[in-house]
């Protein structure tokens, strides 16, 4: 049976890792290849390492801690965060990313992910939604930022990610503004939104607390993999436990592993 | 020397790296003389069935000689794909035909591509499964599938059975991606160079 998948992610600011609440409040959580490493024999599925700061200072991805982190990694690794071109796409990819993410430079030029799905394929290329919750008189929406959270866009989640998919992104990995580093659960009301929305894996992510949060964004947010942080690298809910966890509530996992 | 052939789809480096983590000699080639030089051949690949239309003429030619002198040959994901007769992703063009049958559509009950851990059941003896456990986990991601056939040695369910490894003699494919599935996919690609 397919499982769902327990993703890891390494914010990396500066070749190290950090983990902020609500996309601020940096703090060291690490070495990206040393916990990537850690976390893949604890049993994570996939490894996310994510240059945060790479969009708004203008950095280009840290080539070296990519290179660094895939050398003895045999799981799925993706790479994130400054990623604007074919160009910048293909060094990531060369120096061992199986997969890439693309955010900001996606909403500013929505065919940058079909150049890059059409040299790498669409399995390689995850579109990155920072989503925030929208109230007003007509009810609840969820509107799409950029830049980290910085920018607004006037774009829904489930109008971006349909698109996303139709220009050939193969994943979409959904982060909740509002959820983020609060380890109050993940928004499982828009994780299904997308997930109903579109025919390619979700993959769930801010949140993240305790087991039963999983539990709760694969049965009532219906995602396909959800992603975690600092949960993972405090050490505040050990993979193999999560999976143990998960397994004994009757889900699908890659457990022992 | 393990000859990587290199066919401009998706990213070889990763069965290299295995390959070097492993200790085995391998290099990344388009090359013909490579290739025939080679004590194995790995026939990797991700994305369109379209993209095995690279491997025509003297490519092509290269790794038939090279089965011929029955040369260890491994195709992963659409390296396997394009050992059977044909794909419905692109009607028009022809596998190689070491394997009989066409690479079909998942049905449209699930999602797709089938992305993700899944169970390898293994089916029987082989020599490019050994030691790995029946109920295995490991990582697939693609929209097209081979159907069971008399080569198959591994399954997988989503959507139905299909092919997850098949081998006849010195001829191996995997729908997984071994350099991607952890200790078993490890175990696999070291059977595979100790043949």
């Amino acid at each position: 049976m397919l499982t769902k998948r327990i993703i890891a992610c390494l914010d990396v600011d500066a070749g190290r890792v950090v983990k902020g609440v609500q996309f601020s409040d940096l703090r060291d959580a690490g070495d990206p290849a040393e916990l990537a490493m850690t976390h893949a024999r604890a049993g994570a599925d996939e490894i996310v390492l994510l240059d945060i700061s790479a969009t708004y200072e203008r950095r280009s991805t840290l080539l070296n801690v990519v290179r660094r982190t895939a050398r003895e990694l045999f799981i799925p690794f993706t790479v994130g965060g400054g990623i604007r071109s074919l160009d910048d796409a293909a060094a990531v990819f060369d120096a061992g990313a199986d997969k890439i993410t693309v955010n900001s430079a996606a909403l500013a030029d929505p065919a940058l992910i079909t150049r890059i799905a059409q040299r790498y394929g669409s399995q390689a290329v995850i579109v990155a939604i920072d989503a925030l919750r929208i109230s007003n008189g007509k009810g609840i929406s969820f509107g799409v930022k950029a830049t980290g959270g910085r920018q607004s866009t006037g774009r829904k989640a489930v109008a971006w990610a349909r698109e996303a998919e139709q220009r050939g992104a193969g994943e979409i990995l959904l982060t909740s503004i509002d959820r983020d580093g609060t380890r109050g659960g993940f928004e499982c009301e828009l994780t299904r939104t997308v997930v109903n929305a579109v025919n390619i894996p979700v993959i769930a992510s801010g949140g993240a607390g305790t087991a039963e949060h999983f539990v709760d964004v694969f049965h009532d947010g219906h995602a396909d993999a959800a992603l975690a942080a600092s949960i993972f690298h405090l050490g505040v809910t050990p993979i193999g436990a999560l999976k143990q966890e998960l397994q004994d509530a009757g889900m699908a996992v890659r457990w022992p592993c | 020397m393990i000859a990587i052939v290199d066919y401009q789809a998706g990213n070889l480096a990763s069965v290299r790296k295995a390959l070097d983590y492993l200790g085995y000699e391998s290099a990344i080639t388009a090359d013909p003389g490579v290739i025939a030089a080679a004590s194995k051949v790995v026939l990797p690949g991700v994305g369109h069935f379209e993209a095995t239309t690279a491997l025509s003429g003297s490519l092509q030619e290269a790794i038939v000689n090279a089965i011929d002198r029955q040369i260890p040959l491994l195709g992963i994901c659409l390296g396997m794909q394009w050992m059977f007769e044909s794909s419905q992703e692109a009607p028009k063009l022809r596998g190689l035909g070491l394997f009989a049958g066409e690479c079909e559509k998942f049905p449209v009950q699930v999602k797709s591509p089938h992305v993700g851990w899944n169970q390898l059941q293994v089916r029987g003896a082989s020599r490019l499964l050994r030691g790995i456990p029946d109920g295995a986990f490991v990582y697939f991601t693609h929209s097209y599938r081979v159907p069971v056939v008399e080569a198959t040695v591994g399954n997988c369910v989503y959507g139905g059975t299909f092919s997850a490894a098949v081998e006849r003699g010195n001829l191996f494919g995997v729908q997984f991606h071994p350099e991607k599935s952890g200790t078993a996919g490890l175990q696999l690609l070291r059977n595979f160079c100790e043949l």
